[in-house]
């Protein structure tokens, strides 16, 4: 009994983060006020977070949570402010082209969808799911072992890009005047 | 919860349609890179459950590399966009189409 109704809460919190993600994508792409595009892609990518957690990688979401909805959206916001496109004109949008971007995005819907149903699934052979496999320890330790090429990679890109917005945003009109 | 992984996937395609469609329809240059921020989001998605379903930590890291480089463009990108505000007044995507021709 106490099972059970733990599991309809779990479930009621998964299909409420679905519904919540959703929305906030919507919100994020349809509404003219672009304040509130970053206010939905913030409840978007939160939700995301929100299935990492689900799928067992608190590590995962806690780097979600972080990057996405603390660094990006924040930028997004400094963004906003410095180049004001509140200000910008409420063009009308062509019928044609809001029919064909639908077509767009409805013909890669398909076909995904299409490719997702004819696969088949299998699954994965032998192994036992164990959770201690995600966990932080393990990951430290595959990021500084295996994959370290990867890790120093990443981050390279990370501080030539930096250094590359501080000069683009920075140094600019010194360059060209 | 392992019953739950076409849902993931249903709405991992969902989330990058939302995405695709916002890239095609809008156009102020900040709300196409947000809506390209979703469609990363949905590949991340999509990663994390594949990786939970062959239950191997790959897609983990997979999912660290597209976050960085997420970051990256963010950092990037928008410095373009303040560069161009200040350059020409607008970031109106269809007023940039100087290198069409």
């Amino acid at each position: 009994m106490e099972t059970s109704g733990l599991n309809f809460i779990l479930q009621a919190a998964f299909w409420v983060t679905v519904a919540l993600t959703v929305a906030g994508a919507s919100i994020a792409v349809f509404p003219r006020n672009i304040l509130y595009n970053v206010l939905g892609l913030a409840l978007a990518l939160t939700g995301i977070a929100g299935f990492y957690l689900f799928l067992g990688s608190l590590f995962v979401a806690l780097m979600q949570l972080l990057i996405y909805v603390g660094a990006i959206c924040i930028a997004i916001v400094f963004a906003i402010m410095l180049s004001r496109p509140l200000h910008m004109e409420a063009l009308p949008r062509p019928r044609a082209k809001v029919w064909l971007g639908i077509l767009g995005s409805a013909v890669f819907f398909i076909g995904a969808v299409s490719v997702a149903l004819k696969t088949k699934w299998l699954p994965a052979a032998g192994h036992v799911y164990n959770s201690s496999q995600w966990s932080v320890q393990n990951i430290g330790n595959a990021l500084l072992t295996r994959y370290e090429l990867v890790f120093e990679v990443i981050s390279l890109v990370l501080l030539v890009a930096i250094i590359g917005a501080v000069i683009t945003a920075g140094f600019s009109r010194r360059i060209s005047s | 919860m392992n019953d739950y992984q076409s849902v993931y996937l249903a709405l991992s395609v969902i989330l990058f349609s939302i995405g695709a469609l916002g890239v095609i329809l809008r156009k102020d240059a900040i709300v196409v890179f947000l809506c390209i921020e979703i469609m990363l989001g949905a590949v991340n998605l999509a990663f994390v459950v594949f990786s939970r379903a062959n239950q191997s930590a790959e897609g983990l890291f997979m999912v660290m590399c597209i976050m960085a480089v997420a970051g990256a463009e963010a950092a990037i990108g928008l410095a373009i966009f303040v560069l161009l505000y200040r350059k020409t007044g607008t970031i109106n995507i269809d007023k940039f189409n100087l290198l069409k021709w």
